[in-house]
């Protein structure tokens, strides 16, 4: 069963890669859909006029889950070997957030 | 291909360091030019010393003296301890995980040559109009009203510098987690690289702090911003947040390295394994990450309120812990240990009491309440100098003997060395043991001169006394190195007789690719676990092959040329601006003439592949006795 591959190893496991491209394809596109879904909620929020503090907490939350979903299906972060790239993005967001806190609570209060 | 054994013209030899690419070389650039900032810095604090010797005295005026002692700050933290650091990683942190250079060898050459054009930019305010006088820390509200350029030259010269430093610390991250040898996990790598990673990550996430600091200070001195002027809206305290944010995080990256240079010195001379390697990997990690949580413990006085103050007060003390844990560990590597005091272990043996004593100053100032009392008075100038030269200069100068037969192929004098370690000792406790007495009488810090019959005048003598010691270590140490290199004598692969690391296995200066054959790491310590089996060398871990190396570049020192005469322009427009363009109409043409070297070397280099070079199988094979195996 000689496939066509893009790659010179011999090894390459033809089905694999080709289910393996599937559920990647399968994870991007659900993934867009969801975002888009919450881009919309979010626009709806603001055009019906909801209270600040529901909206606020709101927006904020779903914009925190559309990183997410950005980093982990169509930055791969969710595959092997980011592990590092992880920890020190955290260690940045925690680091800038504790910095945020501090401003909003004790210099700008 | 060889490099060494080669009779060269001088302007050959410096042409060769000028666009060097190859991690020792630059180590020694490193080496250098921070040795050469320590002295500055030095000459600047003899001349603070000799002024407070005796009451009322007129050494220096009072404006001078400001300058003086912003200026021994700046150039010590910044222009000396950092770039020393950085050439112990450069000299031995790739050789310790096996790797043949750091990842991106042209960024090493731009991140030093960045530091050198930052440190001299800064050091030339000297010679143009007067140094910076805010203090080290330039506090905003102080800087604001500085008159002249010295600010000036403060806020571009460490932009310049700090970009260089930023640039080595991704280099080593990358280098650490990217090019280890096979079988060099991370928890087998030695404690000097394992905190030189964590001092890297610490920078990586310190100096964009600094960096946006620097920057609205610059647009509020030269572009008539009002980022921290009071009367204008602004809020003079975020530069105390932005500056502490970056200058916390900065006292660890200093003494991070420091721990891991004592580490291997310790382990080495007691013929030891590190006692609770993971543990220690853990503290250093842990310091690492509580270093970010603690800026505001510098601000207590400021007014935060008592619950801010209360939370950096607790997450302070917090850090003693793991610090607890790393002197125990230490403690207990030596017991039981078969102990050799040469010269970098009697440094670290004196390093472990007197950082003790930094330390133990460092939790009383965290208890806020009390730090009212300590604030800006000598107990802090006393608290920081011990844990700064009690940690990180005892370090280097024990890093120095240590790794100079690695970086340079000879030993230095042990008795000569012994000798600078019995005076600087000496010297360093007889000047900053005493002055948290001074703080505690009420001498408050930065000032220019006191009155006599105060109970200040005895002390602050014997304070200048002990600095004459530490001057005249230093000048031994000097002497010690030219004799040492006047000599000559080369030294084999392992002249300490007990290394354990990887850096102990090649020869002393490695060859210009490190090993021939990268090694096969076995465990913690794997030369010592060589030895143990009666082998001298290390197994390689791959045949014999073509070694791939990069070109030497001149872009660095352009690039950074570049930036260097960009910040006169820089400087220099506020004057044309405020004479109307009458005068100085050169400022700006000059900007822009910076400016376009840098850009245009930075199009050079994007623009024009750089493939390097192979060294061949066939020219590997010819080299004898230059590391590794064949």
């Amino acid at each position: 069963m000689a496939h066509e591959t893009t790659s010179a190893n011999p090894k390459v496991n033809y089905e694999y890669r080709r289910r393996k491209a599937r559920d990647e394809m399968r994870g991007q596109v659900t993934s867009f859909a969801m975002m888009i879904f919450m881009t919309f909620i979010a626009f709806i929020i603001v055009l019906a006029d909801f209270d600040k503090f529901y909206a606020f907490p709101i927006l904020l939350v779903l914009a925190a889950a559309q990183v997410v979903l950005q980093l982990y299906y169509f930055m791969h972060m969710s595959h092997k070997g980011h592990g590092t790239a992880a920890l020190f993005l955290y260690s940045g967001a925690l680091i800038a957030f504790v910095t945020i806190l501090t401003f909003l609570t004790i210099v700008w209060w | 291909m060889s490099t060494v054994a080669e009779k060269r013209g001088f302007l050959a030899v410096l042409w060769d360091y000028l666009t060097t690419v190859d991690h020792k070389k630059i180590a020694i650039l490193y080496l250098v030019s921070g040795g050469f900032f320590f002295l500055v810095g030095g000459i600047e604090a003899m001349l603070i010393r000799i002024q407070l010797a005796v009451p009322d005295n007129d050494f220096v005026s009072a404006g001078f003296y400001n300058e003086l002692l912003t200026m021994h700050g700046t150039t010590m933290i910044f222009l000396a301890a950092m770039p020393l650091l950085f050439a112990f990683m450069n000299a031995v942190v790739p050789l310790q995980i096996g790797a043949r250079d750091v990842a991106f060898p042209f960024l090493n050459s731009l991140g030093f040559w960045l530091f050198f054009f930052g440190g001299i930019f800064l050091n030339l305010s000297w010679f143009l109009g007067g140094a910076p006088d805010a203090g080290w820390t330039s506090y905003a509200s102080l800087s604001i009203a500085s008159d002249g350029h010295g600010i000036d030259f403060y806020v571009l010269g460490l932009q310049i510098s700090g970009a260089g430093t930023l640039i080595a610390g991704i280099n080593f991250l990358v280098t650490i987690i990217n090019m280890r040898a096979p079988g060099m996990t991370y928890m087998r790598m030695p404690l000097f690289t394992w905190s030189t990673f964590v001092a890297s990550a610490l920078i990586l996430f310190a100096f964009p702090p600094l960096t946006v600091g620097l920057f609205l200070m610059l647009f509020d001195r030269m572009f008539g911003a009002n980022f921290f002027d009071v009367t204008m809206g602004g809020n003079t305290i975020i530069w105390e947040h932005l500056f502490w944010i970056f200058g916390h995080p900065e006292v660890y990256i200093l003494i991070l390295p420091a721990f891991g240079i004592f580490s291997d010195i310790i382990s080495t001379f007691s013929k030891k394994r590190l006692f609770g390697y993971a543990a220690m990997v853990f503290a250093t990690v842990l310091i690492g990450f509580l270093g970010f949580m603690v800026w505001a413990h510098h601000m207590f006085t400021t007014g935060l309120g008592p619950t801010a103050n209360a939370i950096f007060a607790v997450a302070t003390m917090a850090i003693a812990v793991p610090t607890g844990v790393k002197i125990f560990n230490w403690l207990l590597t030596m017991w039981g240990g078969s102990i050799r005091f040469t010269t970098p272990m009697l440094y670290a043996v004196a390093f472990i009491p007197s950082f003790v004593a930094g330390g133990v100053t460092g939790v009383m100032l965290a208890s806020a309440p009390a730090d009212y009392q300590y604030h800006d008075s000598y107990f802090v100038v006393a608290h920081f100098h011990y844990v700064i030269i009690g940690g990180v200069v005892l370090g280097l100068l024990a890093g120095t003997h240590f790794y100079w037969p690695k970086m340079f192929g000879t030993m230095l004098n042990e008795t000569l060395g012994k000798i600078t370690f019995w005076l600087f000792l000496i010297g360093f406790h007889g000047t900053f043991f005493i002055q948290h007495f001074l703080g505690l009488m009420g001498m408050p810090r930065r000032i220019w001169k006191y009155l006599p019959n105060q109970g200040l005048d005895l002390f602050n003598m014997i304070s200048t006394v002990g600095a004459f010691f530490m001057a005249v270590a230093v000048i031994v140490l000097l002497a010690n190195v030219i004799i040492t290199q006047v000599k000559n004598v080369r030294v084999g692969n392992d002249p300490w007789g007990d290394g354990r690391t990887l850096e102990w296995a090649i020869s002393s200066p490695p060859p210009y690719y490190n090993f021939k054959q990268l090694p096969l790491v076995r465990g913690l310590d794997p030369l010592w676990i060589e030895k143990m089996e009666g082998r001298t060398e290390m197994t390689p871990a791959e045949p014999l092959g073509d070694i791939h190396m990069p070109n030497s570049s001149f872009i660095p020192f352009v690039m950074s040329l570049g930036l260097f005469i960009a910040a006169f322009g820089a400087m220099y427009q506020i004057d044309w601006r405020a004479s109307d363009g009458a005068d100085y109409v050169w400022s700006l043409p000059v900007l822009i003439i910076g400016m376009g070297i840098t850009i245009g070397s930075m199009a050079v280099r994007s623009l024009k592949d750089d493939h390097g070079y192979h060294i061949h199988k066939e020219e590997l094979m010819d080299d004898h006795d230059k590391g590794g195996r064949e």
